[in-house]
């Protein structure tokens, strides 16, 4: 069972990697649509026997992540009719570098935390920090609108890996709370997208710049 | 059964602004309806007070919500005391309103207006009946931000929007020195509910760090001088009935809550009334100088707010002084002057407001050199605003003339028996006379370019009476002006009653206000001086119908026109020229130099001495200086990530083994 978490979680990492070098937003938007269904199926790895509640919450996470939330972003891109990010602030190589960083130091972090013994062996808290680190990275070099919502996609990727650890004691109320935030956050940038794309003629988010003050 | 009926009261004004939100926007009938439930509440409110305050005893209960951390609410002496003007503003403003602000000329203004007055109503309702920090907190915030929602009603005028930012500025640094006298207080005591405590349970040093964060915290809501600089713009661009309640009543939050704080130390330092007296002589002399160089009329009535701040403070000071040297002639006199004038000038203020507003909606300008002659037009408003403007000058037969006559018996009496801080008295007296003095020539100035002469605009010669709506809550506080003044025996026991907790710690209880003041001769003395009033008023009416009407003051000019006449600026000019080192008055004038001179012009302005001449240029020193700031805002969204990011893995960095790995590096 160990094996398997490790396993996944370590597909994980490569998807992030993935999502950091490739310039096509569509295939983007389809490894973190896979790397949120893989999240979806982690919870039921963990449990001997999992309940009720359990699988409603991976269902769930797995609809919204792996299928509706992508639907709505790829949707934004039709419409917008953007299909690379051209100008990213630093090329790709130079990213999948810093995320190879970002991953080496994450491991490097989690080997001083305290942790409690039964989370000793797994890859949880390792993968939860470069998931995050990678969702910044996103997050500040990609300049259209929609690859930022990718960005924030990645980084609760990230922050649901760490939840994992919690998953005995984190009511399945808050884990759903999250997945409303999330996929309503999604919604509103879809929508801003277009209005970016309305009033600037462009989903580049510089533009933005102009509306300071 | 009056906390009760208090709550009920709190709980309707709630319901008016609920239902000003829920129904439909421009219909007359929903301001209305809830005018009509801000009217009950005022009665249901001012019946539990007046309960409280004639003779029914203190009550307490829970606040049953746990975030607020076992608070409990409850109705004494002074909070009934304090809510008496709470209600009776709330209700007749709403009412005014229906007249000033109605919903057909103001569709996009009007709805936010009343939604805010019944929540500004129940917020100030619940802070006094407060008996725990949390509560107090939540109803001075609750306070805070819907008096700025109110001040900002017309916010597309750039004058109300930096009226409104002056405001919430003052507003929030005066509830953070709240939040940290809180904090100390619960330090001191142990816990944060506000009930009386020991003076020698607390270190000196802590306590006085706790007035000091008390009276920058209340003083800068009462408005007192140096903390007064939100206050003129603030009531100024403000409706006029929105202004009447934050001259009437916010303003007196600042007061309640020090009158509060102070109930509760049993034994003040001598230096604490030395000083609140001084800064509250220093209060009405310079609010009134300032209100003399104002040409705008709200402005005006504005400093004339600070001024009488001014008063209620040095009545507190006196009773400080009277508690600390153990005299309780002092503390009565004294805290009867303060709290009836609390009383009284949120009477005589709404009611001046109120008049104000009227001239504004008829004449369209608050400028009085733009107004003239509007006695004729609006007869009503003229005779209730000179009622508030006699009252405000502290002369009989009206009540302003009461409550400073308990000062004035409060000072001459202190200085008679001795005590600590004896020798400020000297200087609080004449510096009260001069106030006196100075408000009178300010109010016949404002009276005598405002409703008598000739209207010096167009605008002001079309001016129309008030409608009845307007006139009647003008009426009701001119006449309770009146009431207080002939029958000065009425607030006896509620004062009484207020007054009761601050006895000297040991000892016996305080002499009753009526033992110390002759109030039947002076009630008696009003009465007469009223009558003849009337009397003379119905035999000069009676007379001179048949006279021709004539422009009045027109000197003897063979074409006379209304602009040569005496404007109110020129009628202040003798004594604003006297007080020139403190309001540096601004004149820009064209010199008249040919024999037969073009057309010229002549402007005057008095800025604030703190807002304008210390707060705003020391705050674009420090903008100046903060510059280097600017280049961390770019406006692009990335940069402000990777600030995040980056300080994400700043703190990540800590925990990297460091050590660890140089040791195994060095090792080798």
């Amino acid at each position: 069972m160990m094996d398997l978490l490790n396993a996944l979680l370590v597909i994980i990492l490569v998807m992030n990697l993935f999502s950091l070098g490739t310039s096509r937003i569509l295939s983007v938007i389809r490894i973190v649509a896979a790397q949120g269904v893989l999240l979806g199926i982690i919870p039921l790895l963990l449990r001997e026997r999992p309940g009720f509640p359990e699988l409603v919450a991976a269902a769930v996470a797995i609809v919204l992540k792996g299928i509706v939330i992508p639907g709505v972003m790829t949707r934004a891109l039709r419409d917008a009719q953007i299909k690379k990010e051209v100008t990213p602030l630093i090329g790709l190589l130079p990213s999948i570098i810093l995320g190879a960083l970002a991953t080496t130091l994450a491991l490097l972090f989690s080997n001083s935390l305290a942790m409690a013994p039964s989370q000793g062996g797994t890859l949880i808290v390792p993968a939860a920090f470069a998931t995050i680190l990678v969702g910044f990275i996103i997050l500040t070099t990609r300049v259209k609108a929609i690859s930022q919502a990718v960005g924030y996609l990645v980084l609760e990727n990230g922050i649901f890996i760490f939840g994992l650890l919690l998953v005995d004691a984190m009511p399945l109320v808050v884990e759903m709370g999250v997945l409303l935030d999330l996929f309503v956050g999604i919604f509103v940038i879809a929508i801003i997208v277009k209005h970016i794309n309305r009033a600037f003629s462009s989903t580049d988010t510089d533009r933005l710049v102009s509306l300071k003050e | 059964m009056s906390l009760e009926l208090v709550l009920a009261a709190m709980a309707l004004a709630i319901s008016s602004a609920a239902a000003a939100l829920v129904l439909p926007r421009a219909s007359s009938k929903a301001q209305g309806f809830s005018a009509i439930l801000m009217v009950s509440s005022m009665i249901s409110g001012l019946a539990g007070a007046m309960m409280r305050l004639f003779g029914h005893a203190d009550s307490l209960c829970g606040f049953p919500w746990q975030a607020a951390g076992g608070s409990a609410i409850g109705l004494d002496a002074l909070s009934a005391f304090f809510l008496v003007p709470i209600f009776l503003i709330g209700g007749l403003g709403s009412v005014y309103g229906m007249g000033y602000w109605r919903r057909e000329r103001h569709p996009r203004s009007a709805r936010p207006l009343e939604v805010f007055w019944g929540l500004l109503v129940a917020g100030l309702c619940l802070l006094v009946i407060a008996r725990h920090a949390m509560a107090f907190l939540l109803g001075w915030e609750v306070m805070a931000l819907s008096a700025f929602f109110l001040v900002i009603t017309e916010d597309f005028r750039h004058e109300s929007r930096r009226a409104g930012f002056i405001y919430i500025i003052g507003t929030h640094i005066g509830i953070l020195v709240l939040f940290a006298f809180f904090v100390l207080w619960r330090k001191a005591t142990g816990s944060y509910s506000l009930m009386p405590i020991a003076g020698e349970t607390i270190a000196l040093g802590t306590m006085g760090a706790l007035f000091l964060l008390a009276l920058v915290g209340f003083g800068i809501k009462a408005g007192l001088m140096p903390l007064h600089f939100w206050l003129p713009g603030a009531h100024a661009s403000a409706p006029s009935h929105v202004s009447a309640m934050l001259s009437g009543v916010v303003l007196k939050m600042g007061v309640y809550g020090l009158l509060r704080f102070l109930s509760l130390i049993e034994d003040p330092p001598a230096i604490w009334g030395v000083l609140i007296l001084a800064l509250g002589a220093a209060s009405c002399v310079l609010g009134v100088v300032f209100a003399l160089g104002q040409h705008d009329m709200k402005r005006l009535l504005a400093y004339h707010s600070v001024e009488n701040i001014g008063i209620i403070f040095m009545g507190m000071g006196l009773a400080l002084m009277g508690r600390s040297s153990g005299d309780p002639a002092l503390i009565v006199l004294g805290l009867a002057g303060c709290l009836l004038h609390v009383w009284n000038h949120s009477l005589f203020k709404s009611l001046l407001f109120f008049g104000a507003g009227s001239v504004l909606h008829a004449a369209h300008t608050r400028e009085t050199d733009r107004l003239g002659g509007l006695a004729k037009a609006m007869p009503w408003t003229a005779a209730t605003f000179l009622v508030g403007a006699v009252a405000i000058c502290g002369l009989p037969p009206l009540n302003g003339f009461v409550s400073e006559l308990f000062i004035y018996f409060g000072l001459f009496g202190g200085l008679t028996r001795g005590g600590a801080g004896v020798s400020i008295v000297p200087v609080a007296a004449p510096l009260l006379a001069v106030t006196g003095a100075l408000a009178l020539a300010c109010f016949v100035k404002v009276y005598g370019a405002v409703f008598l002469g000739l209207p010096r605009s167009p605008a002001a010669r079309q001016a129309e009476e008030a409608t009845l709506s307007m006139r009647f809550p003008m009426v009701i506080l001119a006449l309770a002006c009146v009431l207080i003044g002939v029958a000065p025996g009425l607030t006896v026991l509620p004062l009484d009653e207020a007054i009761a907790p601050w006895k000297v710690a040991g000892g016996a209880r305080l002499p009753s206000l009526a033992s110390l003041v002759p109030l039947d001769a002076l009630g008696g003395f009003a009465l007469l001086l009223a009558v003849l009033c009337a009397f003379l008023f119905l035999v000069f009416a009676g007379k001179d119908r048949s006279r021709a009407v004539k422009g009045s003051w027109d000197c003897g000019y063979a074409q006379p026109t209304p602009r040569m006449q005496y404007t109110a600026s020129s009628f202040a000019q003798s004594i604003v020229g006297l007080f020139s080192w403190a309001l540096r008055q601004r004149v820009k004038r064209m010199p008249i130099k040919e024999s037969f001179p073009r057309a010229a012009s002549m402007q005057s302005h008095v800025d604030d001495a703190v807002l304008d001449g210390i707060l705003i240029p020391a705050f674009r020193r420090l903008e100046g200086l903060s510059s280097w700031f600017r280049r961390f805002q770019q406006g692009l969204a990335q940069d402000y990530i990777l600030f995040i990011f980056i300080t994400v893995f700043l703190l990540l960095s800590t925990l990297l083994p460091v050590k660890d790995i140089l040791a195994r590096i060095f090792a080798r």
